[in-house]
């Protein structure tokens, strides 16, 4: 017997988007200063859903000037004053919430249960917990009195859009610097609306500034002499471009870069539950995660066993419409990626792994990729050795634990890593062999505004979230002093 | 009877790789003097080659010493200082010649980096107190950040201050774990080659710290591109050659701590001994 899903779409009707916006400088809407602009769509149906100003060189420099006047009035404002302003913005989040997260799927192609459930919740989160150090800096650990840093030039992307802007605005406000951020040029419509969230909280003009853009406005922004602090979440290349740009000023830089991340099931473990983690691993967020677990290690002796129900779980995602509740699986998020993704599976084939993905029926029109599962796959592979920042899981198999971290181990990226086993002093001894900034041990994909996130090696440097997360934000008290 | 002065036995310079002492693989040494300009030595002028061949030994030993217990470590870096104190008077005089100092202000020098090794001795298990903690995340989870050694450290060693500020930015790197390939400075390379000897004779294992001497750029270019170097401290490292040593290590997104005024006698701080260290961060769910 088999039951139907009855469609159950989330109405759009809650949320209004302008036919065209402005770049958000100096506490209003204005016009590129050449007058460009380029349409955003909608991923899973290719319709336009607005137009966006294109920031030039000009329109950095502008958004910089403001950000620096703005500066010396919110870095001097008691920490207390500058946390209420945090308050508020997550309030007007949480209220704001299901709009947000509605434009979040229609402008991103995620599952509305993810934005949902996962985003947006995050993302009010995320502001009150930096709401809270605005006024205990002097306790987080780095000397006494730390002082911001000054203009942050900030530049996001496109998988988590709010989410990642509430990473980067959060500590930066808390700390008392001024943001001019860039959204990823696919999905610049959630970091609008949070400008107009910025207006409703009344937040002085110029400490927070919106500039839309592509890649060449991210690279005016970072080149910019008047950027004391450069904080970047994207491509491992982007963020090696940014660190040649950097290099020799005084920016400090934070980078949150790719990832290749080994999740790994010994024999002992829960199968039912790796199966939901290997899942959630890899499909959440269609796979484009950073930290996504896209190469899974499996002992051989369970191997065969975990893969059958692995097939079985994956023959169950549903596939299509991220504004349907019931859906697992939305939209990829641009025309782009959709093309590297399925560069990179025809790879796999070619290289000689084994490529099965469920029958699933995707819709016509956006970019869809199905849910796909390579075994016989080596770690020479392309599809074990490059992000595919997709659906697409390599599966790989090891005999001994020396062996599964060797493998595990063998990628010079370090952002995440998933260890699935009941024994604890195994847990415990992979936990510290594995090089990698996050790791998840009998679940995978959790984020707490409280808990730090960050890579190792080429995943980046710097980390998010936490106590450590200020850092990123703050000058040492004294040359020689704590940081 | 002729009484003839006894002629002193000179000392033969050398790299300090993987705990062993050989001569540059190039075959070259180079004229080291004193702040007057009398030949002092002749130092090896290390190449790419040897700057590879450190690497290798440093990325050797960091799986020990990184997987040594801190309680270790910092036994080990006081035992450093031990072995320092029985060979202050060495010390003093290379110091006093390398820098021009008088004596008084050589053993100053001398002292105060056997101190810096017992204060950063006494950090080895002290760090991971100060710089993790439990995180209060919203859910059932055991979430627990530590930080971790960022690997292998390639030091460009302060040219100001040829053996406090070389002492002052070894100490920092090693005692969390990283191991560390050193540029001793370029124009006073003697009291860092010396140094060798007492880390040789101080249960540090070979490999942890290498010390090359030679010309600061030749040196530290193939290190700041190498792709198995982790992080770079610029200290010793002038305006223009610290930017292109920037540039290289983005290649493989080296962690680089730039270079800045320094008083190396001030207290140190937290903020070197902070510098290379990951932060790891480890969930696991709670439950019955």
């Amino acid at each position: 017997m088999t039951f139907d899903y009855a469609p159950a779409p989330e109405s759009r009707a809650v949320v209004d988007i302008a036919p065209s916006y402005g770049l958000f400088v100096d506490g209003e809407f204005v016009p590129a200063h050449d007058g460009k602009v380029f349409k955003t769509v909608s991923p899973s149906s290719e319709e336009v859903l607005s137009e966006v100003a294109q920031a030039s060189a000009e329109d950095v420099d502008r958004a910089v000037k403001a950000a620096r006047k703005a500066f010396e009035k919110w870095s001097a404002l008691p920490g207390a004053e500058r946390a209420k302003y945090l308050f508020r913005i997550a309030r007007l989040v949480q209220e704001r919430s299901r709009e947000l997260a509605v434009l979040e799927s229609l402008d991103n192609g995620k599952p509305i249960r993810e934005s949902r459930d996962a985003d947006l919740p995050l993302v009010a989160a995320h502001f009150f917990y930096y709401a809270g150090w605005a006024d205990k800096l002097d306790h987080a650990g780095y000397g006494h009195n730390p002082r911001p840093l000054g203009v942050a030039g900030q530049v996001i992307p496109w998988n988590f859009p709010l989410l990642m802007l509430a990473w980067k605005i959060a500590p930066a406000l808390a700390t008392g610097n001024t943001v001019v951020l860039k959204p990823a040029e696919t999905t610049p419509l959630s970091a609008l609306f949070f400008a107009d969230i910025c207006r409703q909280a009344g937040l002085p003009k110029g400490v927070v500034n919106i500039l839309t853009g592509d890649g060449s406005t991210g690279a005016a922004l970072v080149a910019h002499p008047g950027v004391d602090k450069v904080a970047f979440t994207g491509s491992t290349e982007v963020g090696k471009a940014i660190a040649r740009t950097v290099a020799g000023s005084d920016k400090k830089v934070t980078l949150e870069l790719g990832g290749k991340a080994a999740n790994i099931v010994f024999d002992d473990a829960p199968l039912d539950q790796a199966v939901e983690g290997i899942v959630n691993g890899i499909f959440f967020n269609q796979g484009q995660v950073c930290c996504a677990g896209s190469r899974l290690l499996v002992q051989e002796s369970v191997a065969e066993e975990l893969l059958d129900a692995l097939k079985r779980r994956m023959r169950t995602l549903r596939v299509g419409d991220p504004l349907d509740k019931n859906t697992d699986i939305g939209a990829i998020n641009s025309a782009e990626q959709l093309a590297r993704i399925t560069a990179l599976a025809e790879a796999g084939e070619a290289e000689g792994a084994e490529r099965w993905s469920p029958s699933c029926e995707l819709p016509s029109a956006g970019y869809w990729f199905a849910p796909t599962l390579f075994t016989g796959v080596t770690q020479a592979h392309r599809i074990a050795r490059e992000e595919i920042f997709g659906p697409v899981l390599s599966v790989l198999t090891f005999r001994t634990p020396a062996e599964a971290v060797e493998k595990a181990n063998n990628t010079p990226y370090g952002l995440s890593a998933g260890i699935w086993t009941e024994k604890g002093s195994r847990m415990l001894w992979m936990a510290n062999k594995l090089r990698a900034g996050v790791i998840w041990s009998n679940t995978f994909n959790k984020f707490d505004p409280a808990s730090p996130f960050g890579g190792y090696q080429e995943s980046g440097f710097g980390r998010e979230g936490g106590r450590h997360g200020l850092e990123a934000y703050l000058a040492p008290s004294s040359p020689e002093g704590a940081r | 009877m002729n009484t003839v002065d006894r002629l002193s036995v000179l000392k033969t310079y050398k790299l300090y790789v993987g705990g062993k002492f050989p001569r540059s693989e190039s075959g070259r040494v180079y004229e080291v003097t004193d702040s007057k300009g009398t030949w002092l030595a002749n130092a090896p002028l290390a190449s790419r080659k040897d700057a590879r061949d450190a690497v290798v030994a440093a990325r050797k030993a960091f799986g020990g010493w990184s997987g040594a217990t801190a309680y270790n470590r910092g036994q080990i870096l006081y035992r450093v200082a031990e072995m320092l104190e029985g060979r202050r008077d060495q010390f003093v005089a290379e110091v006093a010649a390398a820098e021009g100092l008088s004596k008084a202000k050589a053993t100053a020098q001398v002292d105060a980096a056997v101190d810096r090794w017992v204060w950063y001795a006494g950090w080895s298990d002290k760090v991971a107190q100060i710089a993790g903690g439990a995180n209060p995340v919203a859910g059932p989870y055991f979430n627990l950040s530590a930080p971790e050694p960022t690997g292998v450290v390639a030091v460009v060693a302060p040219q100001d201050s040829s053996f406090l500020g070389l002492v002052s930015v070894i100490a920092p790197a090693v005692v969390t774990g990283n191991t560390v390939v050193v540029v001793a400075a370029e124009g006073a390379p003697l009291p860092a080659l010396s140094l060798a000897e007492v880390l040789a004779t101080s249960d540090l294992p070979g490999g942890v710290v290498n010390i090359l001497s030679g010309r600061t750029a030749e040196i530290a270019a193939p290190l700041a591109a190498h792709q198995d170097v982790n992080a770079l401290d610029l200290a010793g490292a002038g305006e223009e050659l610290a930017k292109e040593l920037e540039v290289a290590a983005a290649d493989n997104l080296k962690r680089v701590l730039r270079p800045a005024p320094v008083n190396w006698s001030a207290d140190p701080g937290t903020g070197r001994l902070m510098s290379f260290l990951e932060t790891k961060t480890v969930w696991h769910p709670m439950g019955v």
